[in-house]
C-alpha cells in the first residue's frame, strides 16, 4: 500500500517515489533461490526542491538500500521514481546517465571515493568527461571554480589523495559531485564514525554547500540528533518500510508511530536524567528475511493488538503533512 | 591512593614508536576510579583513551609501546611493577576483566559459547584454589551453574541451550550480552569496557547500557568505560574524565560535566554536539600530531582563552567543586545551557 | 614515470631481486647480440662430425655436442628461442587472461560464471600434461610449443585478475564511479586495470620463468623445436646418451635454464614486495 496514496503528493516535487521495492534473493549452498529479503518494500515519498529530507532507522531498516536504489547502484525490483518529472526507475546505463546526472550520491566517506592512484585533477575531470562535451580548458575552469567554492587552493590539483588530510579529501570528494551541478544529492550516513568536533565541521560544510549550490538533500543517518539538526522533514524506516513521515519538529515533539516513539526515547538527553532509567524498547528487530504477519513492528510494539497480526497498516495522513503506518496512530 | 579508590593512575606517560618518530600518546595522565563507580573515559579518536585502558590491562603492544614513567595503582599495588606472568595469572581476567568493542571478533567461531565460557571458568573462577591443575567435576558443575545463572541475568533466552550454540547463532546485541556475562563471571573488582556499544543500534545500545549499569551497580564492581559518544557516557557514567591529545583535561561528576564544564576544551566539545537550536559550532583547528605535540596544555593552539602560560606549562590539577578537577589555567565559568 | 623510478630504486635496494633483474637483462642482451658473441653466424647449426664430443677448452668454450656443434654458440642462440617462446606465450596469455578476468570479475553474472568455469577446466589439468597433449597433437615446432603454452597459461592470469577485480569492485571509489555514471568499460580500463597492474606484473615475471621451464621440459621430451634448432631442453635430452663421459654436454644448457628461471623468480618475488600496496602505504607513513 503506497504511503501517501490519498494525497496526490506535491505538484512541485523534485523527486517522487511510489511503491519502490528492492528485494535481494537468499540463496542456499547450491546457489538456488530460497526466498528473498525485502530490503525495501513499497516505499513512497516526495522530495521538495531545496529541502533536506532525513531518512532514519536502525541497521537493516533499508535506508541504505533506499539511497543506493535512488542512486542507480541497485536496480529497483518494482515501483516508480520520477526525478524532475522523468521516470528513472527502469533506466540503466547510458539512458540513466543522461536523465539522472543531476541526482547524485555521496558515500559515507566522500574522501574514499577518490581513486588512490589518480591525481585530484584527474578525479575532478572524470565526471565532466563522462557527462559533458566540454573542452579540456572549459573543464579545468569549472573544476577550479568548484574547488575554490569548497575551500581548497588550486595547487592541490596535482596532489594524490594520500597527500591530503582527511578533511581535504572529503571536500574533494564533494567537489567531484558538484562539478555536475546536481539538484538532488543523496548523503548516505555522512557522519557515521566521525568524532563530534569533525562532525560539526562536516555538517557545516554540507549546510554551506546547500546554500551555495541550491541543493536538495536526502540525508540518510542513524543519528537522530544529527537528523534533527539538519533536516526539514524526516522519514522513519523499519524493516524496509517508511513507518512515519513528517516535518522534523512535529515528529520530534509528537511522534505518532510507536516505533518512532521508542527510537526517540532511546536518545540520551544530555544534562537531563538518564533515559535508560525509564522506558527502553525490548527485543531486537526480526530478520528482514522472515517478516511477521500484519504489521512488521508488532513483535516489539508495546501497544500491539490482535488486529496488528492480521492487517498490515497502510500509511495514512494523521495530520497536516504527516503520515504514519499504524492502526492506532 | 585513598582506600576508597580501586584504581589510581598517576603521571602515566606512554609513547609509541613509529616510522616517523616517537608519538607521545599519553602525557603524565592522572585518573582515579572509586570503588563501585562507573568512570567514563571520553575523548576523540587518537586522544589516548584506548591506550590508557590497555595500559591498565597490561596489554600494550610490547614492541611499539614505551612506558615513560608513572604508576598504575590497583588496589594498593603498582601494576607496572609486577611481572607479565603474575599480571595474567593473578590480575587480568580475574580481578580486572575486559569487554571489547567488537563482539563479533571476540569469540572463536569454531567453539560453542559454553566451551568458551567454561574455559574462562576453569582458570579464572573464584572457586579455583591457587595453583590447581585439573578441573574437578564438582567445581565444574558449580561453575557451570553459575554461568547459566549469569546468562539469565544478562537476559539470554534459554541460557542452558545457549551454552551449546555457536557464536554466529547470536545477534550482535546478544553477543555483547554474552561478553558482559563473561566479564562478570570471575567476579572482578574492575571491568574495562572499550567502546562496547559503538557497533550497536540506538535501541539495542540503550538496552545494553541499562543492563550493564544495573549488573555492576548490584555487585559493587567498578568500571572504566571508554567512549567517544557523549550520549553513551551520559547514560552510564557516574564520573567522567576527558582526554585530549594524550592529556587528561577534566574530571567531573556526570551532571557537572555536562552542565558546568570547567575546561575550555570540554565546553567547546559539548558545544559542537548537535543541538535543537540547529546552530553548528565548530571547535576550529585540528587535533595535533603526537610526534611533536604542542608544549604546555596541548589544547592551547585551538583555545580562544590561551595565554603565554598555556603555551609553556601544563596546568596543575585544580579542584573547582567536590570531585570536580580541572587542568586549565583559565577555567570556564558558569553553566552552559543544557542541550 | 614516478612509479618506474620508485620501482628501480627499490629494486636496487633489494639484493636478490636486483640479481634477478641483472640475470634477465643479461639474457636479453645475449639474445639480441647473439651474432656478435659467436665467431661465425652458423656455428650454432653447423655440423662438424670430426670435432664431436670435445670437452670444454680452447676453441670450444663449453665443448661440442654429438654432431660437433659448438655448445657455447648453441646456448647463446638458444637464448633467442627461449626468450621468444616465453615472451610470446606469456604475452598471448596476458592478452587472453587479463580481459577475461576483468570482464568475469566485474560483471560476475552468468557470463562471468561461464568464463571462470572454462578457466577452471584448464586449471584442473596440470599444465605440463595439457601442453604435452597439445604439442603431441599438433606436432613438434616452436609455434606449436608457443600455442600449447599460451593455451595452458592464460587461466592463471584470469584467476588472478578475477579475484583482484572482485575485491576492487567493492572499493568505495569504484562504487562511487558507478554512482557518478561512469560507463562500465571506462571504469574497467581507467580504474580497475591500473589497480590490478601490480599483481599482473608480478605474475608475468614468475610466469616467464615457469613458461621457460615448461618449454624446456617439452624440448626434453622431443616436442619442442625440431633439430637442429639449438633448444636448451632438447640439448639436455640429447646429452643423456653420452653421460657420464660427456659431462659438459648438459652443463651449459642446464645452467642457462637454471639461471634464467631463477632470475625471473627472484625478480617476481622482489616485485611482489615492492608493489605490495600495504608495504607501499607504510612507505608513505600511513600504515
Amino acid at each position: 500500500m503506497p504511503l501517501d496514496e490519498r494525497h496526490a503528493g506535491d505538484a512541485a516535487a523534485l523527486l517522487r517515489v511510489r511503491g519502490l521495492a528492492r528485494h535481494f534473493p537468499i540463496r542456499n549452498a547450491l546457489g538456488l533461490r530460497r526466498g528473498s529479503v525485502k530490503a525495501l518494500d513499497d516505499v513512497s515519498f516526495d522530495v521538495r526542491p531545496g529541502e533536506t529530507l532525513g531518512v532514519v532507522g536502525e541497521s537493516g531498516c533499508g535506508k541504505s538500500t533506499l539511497g543506493k536504489t535512488l542512486a542507480g547502484i541497485h536496480r529497483p525490483t518494482a515501483g516508480s521514481v520520477l526525478f524532475e518529472d522523468a521516470e528513472i526507475a527502469p533506466l540503466q546505463g547510458a539512458a540513466r546517465r543522461v536523465v539522472a546526472r543531476r541526482l547524485q550520491y555521496v558515500h559515507q566517506d566522500p574522501g574514499a571515493s577518490l581513486d588512490p592512484r589518480w591525481t585530484i585533477r584527474r578525479s575532478l575531470h572524470e565526471p565532466l568527461i563522462v557527462h559533458s562535451g566540454l573542452s579540456e580548458a572549459e573543464r579545468e575552469q569549472r573544476v577550479r571554480g568548484i574547488l575554490r567554492e569548497v575551500g581548497l587552493p588550486p595547487d592541490r590539483l596535482d596532489s594524490y589523495p594520500h597527500e591530503l588530510s582527511g578533511g581535504q579529501q572529503r571536500r574533494v570528494g564533494l567537489a567531484r559531485i558538484l562539478t555536475l551541478q546536481p539538484r538532488l544529492v543523496v548523503l548516505d550516513e555522512p557522519t557515521s564514525g566521525l568524532d563530534v568536533s569533525v562532525q560539526a565541521t562536516v555538517l557545516k560544510l554540507f549546510r554551506s554547500l546547500q546554500r551555495q549550490f541550491n541543493l536538495t538533500y536526502i540525508f540518510i543517518s542513524h543519528d537522530l540528533a544529527v537528523v534533527r539538526m539538519m533536516c526539514d522533514r524526516v522519514a522513519v524506516m523499519y524493516l524496509g518500510r517508511i513507518v512515519e513521515l513528517g516535518p522534523t519538529d512535529a515528529i520530534f515533539k509528537d511522534p505518532r508511530h510507536p516505533y518512532t516513539r521508542s527510537l526517540l526515547a532511546a536518545i540520551p538527553r544530555i544534562g537531563g536524567p538518564r533515559v535508560t532509567d525509564g522506558f527502553v524498547l525490548e527485543g531486537e528487530p526480526p530478520s528482514p528475511g522472515k517478516l511477521p504477519s500484519g504489521c512488521r513492528f508488532r513483535t516489539r510494539c508495546p501497544n500491539a493488538a490482535p488486529q496488528c497480526a492480521e492487517a498490515d497498516p497502510p500509511g495514512r495522513t494523521v495530520a497536516e503533512g504527516r503520515v504514519a503506518a499504524c492502526h492506532f496512530a | 591512593m585513598a582506600a576508597a579508590d580501586i584504581l589510581a593512575v598517576r603521571d602515566l606517560a606512554v609513547a609509541f614508536a613509529s616510522d616517523a618518530g616517537l608519538a607521545q600518546v599519553l602525557d603524565r595522565v592522572n585518573l582515579t576510579i572509586r570503588r563501585g563507580e562507573v568512570m567514563g573515559l571520553v575523548g576523540e579518536s587518537g586522544c589516548g583513551k584506548s591506550t590508557l585502558a590497555r595500559a591498565v590491562l597490561g596489554v600494550l603492544p610490547e614492541n611499539a609501546a614505551r612506558i615513560g614513567g608513572g604508576r598504575v595503582m590497583f588496589d594498593g599495588e603498582d601494576l607496572l611493577r609486577i611481572g607479565p606472568e603474575e599480571m595474567s595469572d593473578r590480575v587480568r581476567g580475574r580481578r580486572i576483566t575486559f569487554i571489547p568493542q567488537d563482539p563479533y571478533g571476540s569469540f572463536n567461531p569454531l567453539f560453542s559459547v559454553g566451551d568458551q565460557v567454561m574455559e574462562i571458568m576453569r582458570w579464572k573462577s573464584k572457586r579455583r584454589p591457587e595453583g590447581e591443575r585439573g578441573y574437578p567435576r564438582a567445581r565444574r558443575a558449580a561453575d557451570r551453574a553459575e554461568a547459566i545463572e549469569l546468562l539469565r541475568q544478562v537476559q539470554i533466552p534459554e541460557p542452558e541451550a545457549a551454552l551449546s550454540k555457536l557464536p554466529h547463532e547470536f545477534s550482535g546485541g546478544q553477543r555483547q550480552r554474552l561478553m558482559i556475562a563473561m566479564a562478570l563471571l570471575p567476579q572482578p573488582d574492575l571491568i574495562i569496557a572499550d567502546e562496547p556499544t559503538t557497533a550497536l543500534d540506538v535501541t539495542i545500545q540503550a538496552q545494553i547500557l541499562r543492563l550493564l549499569r544495573k549488573l555492576v551497580k548490584g555487585r559493587g564492581i567498578s568500571v572504566l568505560f571508554t567512549t567517544h559518544d557523549m550520549g553513551t557516557a551520559h547514560e552510564i557514567c557516574d564520573r567522567i574524565t576527558v582526554l585530549y591529545a594524550g592529556q587528561e583535561m577534566e574530571t567531573a561528576p556526570v551532571d557537572a560535566f555536562f552542565v558546568r564544564p570547567a575546561h575550555q576544551y570540554t565546553a567547546r566539545l559539548l558545544d559542537s554536539l548537535p543541538n535543537p537550536d540547529r546552530e553548528i559550532r565548530e571547535i576550529g583547528g585540528e587535533i595535533p600530531r603526537l610526534i611533536d605535540p604542542p608544549q604546555g596544555c596541548r589544547f592551547h593552539p585551538r583555545c580562544a582563552a590561551a595565554t603565554d602560560i598555556c603555551r609553556s606549562q601544563r596546568p596543575d590539577e585544580r579542584a573547582v567543586a567536590a570531585g570536580h578537577v580541572v587542568r586549565c589555567h583559565h577555567p570556564h565559568e558558569g553553566a552552559r545551557h543544557a542541550a | 614515470m614516478k612509479a618506474l623510478v620508485f620501482i628501480v630504486s627499490r629494486l636496487y635496494r633489494d639484493r636478490s631481486a636486483f640479481l634477478g633483474a641483472l640475470i634477465i637483462l643479461a639474457l636479453v642482451v645475449v639474445a639480441l647480440a647473439a651474432p656478435l658473441l659467436v665467431s661465425h653466424p652458423d656455428a650454432a647449426w653447423a655440423m662438424n662430425p670430426q670435432v664431436r664430443l670435445r670437452p670444454p677448452g680452447g676453441e670450444f668454450l663449453f665443448g661440442t655436442d654429438r654432431m660437433g656443434g659448438d655448445i657455447y654458440a648453441r646456448v647463446i642462440y638458444g637464448a633467442r628461442i627461449t626468450l621468444t617462446i616465453a615472451v610470446v606465450a606469456v604475452g598471448v596469455s596476458l592478452l587472453i587472461g587479463v580481459p577475461v578476468g576483468l570482464v568475469a570479475g566485474f560483471y560476475g553474472h552468468w557470463l562471468g560464471e561461464v568464463l571462470m568455469r572454462v578457466s577452471d577446466i584448464f586449471l584442473a589439468v596440470p599444465q605440463i600434461v595439457l601442453a604435452i597433449a597439445i604439442a603431441l597433437t599438433l606436432g613438434p615446432s616452436i609455434e606449436n610449443v608457443i600455442l600449447a603454452l599460451s593455451l595452458t597459461y592464460w587461466p592463471w592470469f584470469t584467476r588472478l585478475v578475477y579475484a583482484e577485480t572482485q575485491s576492487l569492485k567493492n572499493e568505495v571509489f569504484i562504487e562511487a564511479a558507478m554512482a557518478l555514471g561512469v560507463p562500465p568499460w571506462r571504469i574497467i580500463v581507467t580504474h580497475i586495470l591500473p589497480n590490478v597492474a601490480s599483481p599482473i606484473i608480478v605474475r608475468t615475471s614468475i610466469g616467464m620463468g615457469f613458461t621457460i621451464l615448461t618449454a624446456a621440459a617439452l624440448g626434453f621430451l622431443g616436442l619442442g623445436a625440431p633439430p637442429p634448432a639449438p633448444e636448451w631442453g632438447r640439448m639436455i635430452s640429447e646429452s643423456r646418451e653420452h653421460l657420464p663421459d660427456a659431462w659438459w654436454y648438459a652443463l651449459a644448457p642446464g645452467l642457462a635454464i637454471f639461471l634464467v628461471v631463477m632470475g625471473f623468480n627472484l625478480l617476481g618475488d622482489g616485485l611482489r614486495d615492492i608493489l605490495d600496496p600495504r608495504i607501499r602505504r607504510a612507505q608513505h607513513g600511513r600504515g
